[in-house]
């Protein structure tokens, strides 16, 4: 069942809340590796299960059916007190009446280490995350950054064998929260620590992970890293999810190996990438930044339209462009030399262009 | 605060609020206010001044009666704070730290119930009951008037823990089991501290309730088990005296203490 570097095995895990009527599925089967020292991230809109899916390997709650395995072991119906899991929490969840170097302590002195070792780990723990002058202080008394590093040292100090965030930094303005990001990344490199961490925020689970797990309505839709999730997206909700992203209707006419010919409803026929055979009517898609910006009388442009609409961000410039599909297809420039009502060509190539699995 | 249109309504804007308000306040305290002034009267009266002395404090103190009254009312109030304190924390704990169970709303009405009847039907009931008791054991003595009492104050310590329990983060108390903290270790470390302003705020206004209780300990209370309250009530029969005056200025002064600690203390936040 665990394979080599498996740390912990998530396998055909069930969770419903309440009883009859009222009975829920939080989570809907789910099956999940998460490798010794990575960077796991759950990523999901409010509501998809990440939450429960995290309160389940800390023992928080019960699986209704499934196992939780750590280093080959069945953990799923220990208490949470006999895990070696440790969790920081949305709220950060401070002991109000402990310093914050009595917090960082509780989890060693509930273990019984000695004396001179929770102070060593305390004071280690402190300088890691760069809080050594507040060790006196009440926790009441610390900004919104300040309470999140404490809680992050407290947690780390038990050294467990995996580390939980629950959307630790949703709580930060976003300037905090980019120095946050950072911090983790070191502080998980420096401890080596597997990381486990739920958020509803693409980019930040973009930038952060090793690998991603999608989550919608209690399941895991992929697993993957993040070029991976982003460039290959294996269903329309990951690739709506992440990002923005172009969809395509058409009808398979040509299934090979690697590629498919697809349909559009206006005659036009486009290859696209497919991991696996497929057939009858299929979404493409495409990313923003994938779709390149021709003339409209390029003998081998694909796609043609007027542009519709030009939207400025600063680092570039949303072109869309009507091409008789409904909707508008966007392609994305740093500096386009179009204006509205032009009619121009759109480049999708082969490799940038990929059949969902629905 | 400039008078705008259109503005929401505040009462304090409504006709007559003022005096209505300054209406209750004298009403309320004046009585006290004269009570106060006149156990420090030099005089017999109480309606007619003469000279500052702390004469009837003196004679208060050296009546025996008063005093055996006194030793009866810390005696039931103490023994009645200490059990009544220890069920309430425990039910309390039970109504809001289990999973939600069926009749909790019914355990919550039967604990809080002496709050709702009326005194009087929990005195006559009491008292029938004890004459019961008495007769099949043949047991007295001054367990019975405590029993009664501590009956009474659970709900008056209940409340102040539980309302500290439930403004209590939860994820406190997960975060302790995360950090490897059995049950126990998780409720001497955690949940205990953390509860203990709410049980000082229960104990003590379930002591001040005990100390000033007169129509369930006039019903109970067997010979020789005259409290304070009660005492007066018999004396007072007899034509108010400053002496009385002294005693209640005493009962109001600890009253007083014990209910403003009560919201110091209960204010601390969680």
């Amino acid at each position: 069942m665990s394979s080599d570097d498996g740390l912990i095995e998530i396998v055909n895990v069930t969770k419903a809340f309440g009883t009859g009527e009222r009975r829920f599925l939080a989570l809907g089967g789910v099956n999940a590796t998460i490798r010794k020292g990575e960077f796991f991230t759950l990523l999901g809109p409010s509501g998809c299960g990440k939450t429960t899916l995290l309160r389940l390997i800390a023992g928080f709650e019960l699986p209704t059916s499934g196992e939780i395995l750590l280093d080959g072991q069945e953990i799923g119906h220990l208490p949470p007190y006999r895990r070696p899991v440790n969790t920081v929490f949305q709220n950060y969840a401070l002991f109000p009446h402990m310093t914050v170097a009595e917090n960082i302590s509780f989890g060693l002195e509930m273990l019984n280490k000695p004396k001179a070792e929770i102070a060593s780990t305390v004071e280690r723990m402190l300088a890691l995350v760069k809080m050594s002058e507040l060790a006196g202080r009440r926790t009441d008394q610390l900004s919104g950054g300040q309470q999140q590093r404490v809680a992050l040292a407290r947690a780390l100090a038990p050294q467990p064998k995996v580390l939980l965030l629950d959307e630790p930094l949703s709580a930060l303005d976003l300037k905090l929260r980019k120095e946050m990001q950072v911090e983790l990344k070191r502080i998980q490199h420096e401890t080596g620590i597997t990381f486990i961490f739920v958020t509803h925020d693409q980019e930040e689970a973009l930038t952060m992970s090793d690998r991603i797990a999608v989550m919608a309505k209690g399941n895991i839709l992929q697993i993957g890293s993040p070029s991976e999730i982003y460039n290959a997206p294996a269903a329309r909700f990951v690739a709506d999810f992440i990002g923005d992203i172009n969809f395509i209707e058409g009808q398979v006419v040509v299934a090979g190996e690697k590629t498919a010919q697809i349909r559009l409803p206006g005659g036009q026929v486009l290859t696209a990438r497919a991991s696996r055979p497929v057939e009858g009517p299929v979404t493409l898609a495409i990313r923003p930044e994938k779709v390149g910006l021709r003339h409209a009388d390029d003998d081998d442009v694909p796609l043609s339209g007027t542009v519709t609409n030009l939207v400025y961000f600063g680092s570039g410039t949303n072109v869309h462009v009507d091409v008789g599909l409904g909707a508008d297809i966007v392609a994305r420039a740093t500096a386009p030399k179009v204006a509205l009502g032009d009619r121009v060509g759109l480049d999708l190539h082969v490799t940038d262009l990929s059949v969902l699995a629905e | 605060m400039a008078k705008r249109k259109g503005r929401p309504f505040d009462l304090k804007s409504q006709p007559g609020f003022t005096q209505i308000a300054w209406g209750c306040v004298v009403f309320l305290y004046a009585p006290i206010l004269v009570l106060i002034a006149f156990s420090f009267n030099a005089n017999r009266s109480v309606v007619r001044w003469t000279e500052f002395s702390f004469d009837w404090y003196v004679a208060a103190f050296q009546n025996e009666g008063i005093r055996n009254a006194a030793i009866v009312s810390l005696k039931v109030a103490t023994s009645a704070t200490l059990v009544a304190t220890t069920f309430a924390t425990m039910a309390a704990l039970a109504t809001t730290r289990t999973a939600p169970f069926r009749g909790q709303g019914v355990a919550f009405g039967i604990i809080n119930q002496p709050l709702m009847v009326p005194e009087i039907v929990t005195a006559v009931v009491t008292l029938s009951f004890f004459a019961l008791v008495k007769q099949i054991t043949g047991l007295t003595g001054i367990g019975y008037l405590i029993l009664a009492h501590t009956v009474f104050c659970i709900p008056f310590a209940y409340m102040p823990i539980r309302a500290r329990l439930e403004d209590m983060n939860l994820t406190l108390e997960q975060a302790a089991a995360d950090l490897y903290a059995t049950p126990f270790r998780i409720f001497r470390r955690v949940t205990l501290p953390l509860m203990a302003p709410g049980i000082l705020a229960g104990a003590m206004l379930a002591f001040v309730v005990s100390l000033d209780d007169v129509i369930i300990t006039l019903m109970i209370s067997g010979p020789g088990e005259t409290t304070l309250p009660i005492y007066i009530f018999g004396q007072i029969r007899r034509g108010i005296t400053p002496e009385i005056n002294a005693v209640s200025t005493v009962l109001l002064g600890v009253s007083v203490l014990l209910v403003s600690s009560f919201f110091l203390i209960g204010r601390k936040k969680a």
